[in-house]
């Protein structure tokens, strides 16, 4: 069968940790890895792998005579929204793992097959890739007018990017809580810990939920999507079952549920504590294949 | 060189902030005006006021607010006749809107606090504050858990930001003497002329005061404190006794020492719902290092799970969890309770 072809904009960690993951997929290929310095290590390494490697930028690839069906783009939000026109003129499918939030977001265990014709789709926040399958796992069996999600990162996983523009983490995973996870109001929390050795990121949601609701529904819906989200982040999992409690003062009068996750990363390239990051290339890769199947199926 | 010509150091009291983690964030508008109004007749320079967790705090995570904090914030200016009011903020929980909605309610101070590895989570923040004509502090919390030159490096990050006082906030009330004398002294010699350096403290293993004193003596010109300890473990440096320890050492704090201990005991005692105590929780998060707003939510889940407090404690500060994580409290309960149900 043949593969759809694929780029890899940005040649960092997150790009170099998602073209092994591209290596092994059975629907794409992987064929260039696009930086903007001469000197990266993720370019030399993407040529050891049989990529066809530059540091011209998106540009150059754009100049290619031969170019890709899916590009990945795992630069920055400012880059991704210069680029992003450019592939949509020539046709080019985007999966866009910065924070640009340009096209629909995309979870793949809740949403992926809505947007498989979309020029370009963004995979939200790190949290939100974690957290928002749970809201959406709560939100279908019960009422959900508020949820909260508390992202617990390494400090080390935590790039200069995201260091410097902390609030656009908050405020595009409350929106992707609501719109995707389907809570009425949603609020993101980050915390970065700096221990050693480093935590295996960590995350909490909290769904308020109507006192009556049916709490083994909600407890068998979690564990459901937590095992569809594992089936391709398989570092994903509960720390605890969910746990439930009654209205307090403290609660704003609203019963919850409270849901234990972590994720630790494959260690393609990025360490296992790097949940965060391993999560975001999982789920591209996720996405990328979803694009893959409909360009071989309207290939052949 | 004294904080101004009138004062050597100037004292921001936090009882209407960290106090609000003793009354599990349930301050009314009329406890803010009550404490407000004390507190500004006895001369304090400057309150803070907010959820105990910043701006945004009010959420599952950390316990709603009885009353949205940017209406206790707007009783206070009200309230006020010569302090200023302060708010706390911690990026990755509140946003800038907070700050630009609190700076149009009438607060003069915004204090911005990161874990004391992670100040360049800070530096929009501070622009932003610095934009609004706001005065800025900065927040290191857990300073214990770092070396001064560790600390040091951290301040720099926030001055250059635009924040003009970095404060060593002692979160976890762990800090011994020397070693809050040798943390500000390192503050002071990276920031020189740069910025001001203050002291927060706690009082978990009772030495609130005392490490103050060193604060001040190694430089510091801000120090901060809550009347009757109204705080978060078993409270805060208590800002009356650290006024008359001042007043005794010739520091001038331009706090009124007899009317702040009225308003200690007539005032601020009765909003508070008990005591804050140097109890067994307590205690154990000055021994273990532990964040001392985890007491009241470790309180809980021990209760509700029927297991240790002290335990909890215990184990959130072998996982050297920081400020925020208070969600990790129940799954350590849940995870007590499941190996005593094995066991």
């Amino acid at each position: 069968m043949t593969k759809a072809t694929a780029a890899i904009v940005g040649s960092g960690n997150i790009g170099t940790d998602l073209m092994y993951k591209l290596l092994r997929s059975d629907l794409i290929e992987p064929r260039w890895m696009i930086g903007v310095d001469p000197d990266s290590p993720g370019l030399k390494r993407a040529e050891a792998h049989g990529l066809i490697a530059s540091a011209e930028g998106a540009d150059w690839l754009l100049a290619q005579d031969e170019r890709p069906d899916i590009v990945f783009e795992a630069t920055s939000a400012y880059i991704h929204k210069v680029n992003a026109p450019k592939y949509q003129a020539l046709g080019i499918q985007a999966v866009d793992l910065t924070p640009a939030a340009l096209g629909p977001a995309v979870v793949p265990a809740v949403n992926l097959g809505a947007h498989l014709d979309a020029p370009n789709v963004s995979l939200i926040t790190c949290g939100g890739q974690a957290t928002i399958p749970v809201v959406h796992a709560v939100s279908r069996v019960a009422e959900v007018a508020y949820a909260e999600i508390v992202a617990s990162v390494a400090s080390p996983s935590a790039g200069p990017g995201t260091r410097a523009n902390i609030d656009e983490f908050t405020k595009t995973t409350s929106r992707g809580i609501e719109t995707i996870g389907g809570a009425r109001r949603g609020k993101a929390i980050i915390i970065l810990n700096p221990a050693e050795p480093p935590m295996l990121m960590q995350d909490t949601v909290f769904c308020s939920i109507p006192e009556d609701a049916d709490r083994d529904a909600v407890a068998a819906s979690v564990h459901d999507v937590v095992a569809s989200v594992a089936s391709y982040v398989p570092g994903y999992r509960l720390r605890a079952a969910p746990q439930f409690d009654d209205p307090t003062p403290v609660s704003g009068g609203l019963a919850r549920v409270a849901v234990f996750l972590e994720v630790e990363g494959a260690g393609d390239f990025l360490p296992p504590y790097s949940g965060n990051l391993d999560i975001m290339t999982a789920a591209a890769t996720k996405v990328g294949e979803g694009f893959a199947q409909r360009v071989v199926s309207e290939r052949a | 060189m004294p904080y101004s010509a009138d004062l050597d150091i100037r004292v921001t009291d936090s009882s209407l902030r960290d106090g609000s983690h003793a009354k599990q964030h349930q301050f009314t508008v009329e406890h803010v005006r009550s404490i407000v109004a004390a507190l500004d007749d006895a001369g304090v320079p400057v309150i803070e006021v907010t959820h105990g967790d910043g701006l945004g705090g009010s959420s599952f995570n950390y316990g709603f607010s009885h009353t949205p904090e940017q209406e206790l914030i707007k009783a206070a200016v009200k309230t006020a006749k010569r302090a200023k009011i302060a708010f706390l903020m911690l990026p990755g929980l509140g946003v800038q809107d907070d700050i630009r909605e609190a700076a149009g309610n009438g607060a003069a101070v915004c204090r911005i606090a990161t874990h004391c590895t992670e100040a360049d989570i800070s530096v929009q923040h501070f622009g932003l504050a610095r934009d609004l004509g706001l005065e800025t502090v900065g927040f290191l919390m857990m300073a214990h858990s770092q070396p001064p030159e560790v600390l040091a490096k951290q301040a720099r990050i926030m001055a250059d930001a635009g924040c003009q006082c970095v404060y060593v906030v002692d979160s976890a009330g762990a800090l011994i003497m020397e070693q809050t004398g040798d943390r500000i002294a390192a503050l002071v010699a990276e920031l020189g002329p740069d910025a001001q350096v203050g002291f927060h403290g706690h009082e978990n293993l009772g030495l609130g005061v005392a490490n103050s004193v060193l604060a001040v003596r190694a430089g510091a010109l801000q120090i901060d404190g809550s009347t009757r300890r109204f705080g978060a473990g078993a409270g805060n440096t208590p800002v009356e006794a650290f006024a008359a320890v001042a007043g005794k050492l010739g520091i001038r704090t331009g706090i009124d020492i007899l009317k702040i201990i009225d308003a200690a005991e007539d005032v601020v005692r009765p909003i508070m719902d008990g005591e804050c105590l140097l109890d067994r929780l307590s205690l154990t998060m000055g021994y273990a290092g532990v964040y001392s707003s985890f007491l009241k939510h470790a309180d809980r889940q021990a209760r509700k799970y029927g297991v240790s407090g002290a335990e909890i404690l215990i184990e959130a500060g072998r996982r050297k969890l920081v400020g925020g994580q208070e969600d990790q409290l129940i799954e350590i309960a849940v995870a007590l309770a499941g190996k005593r149900e094995k066991a």
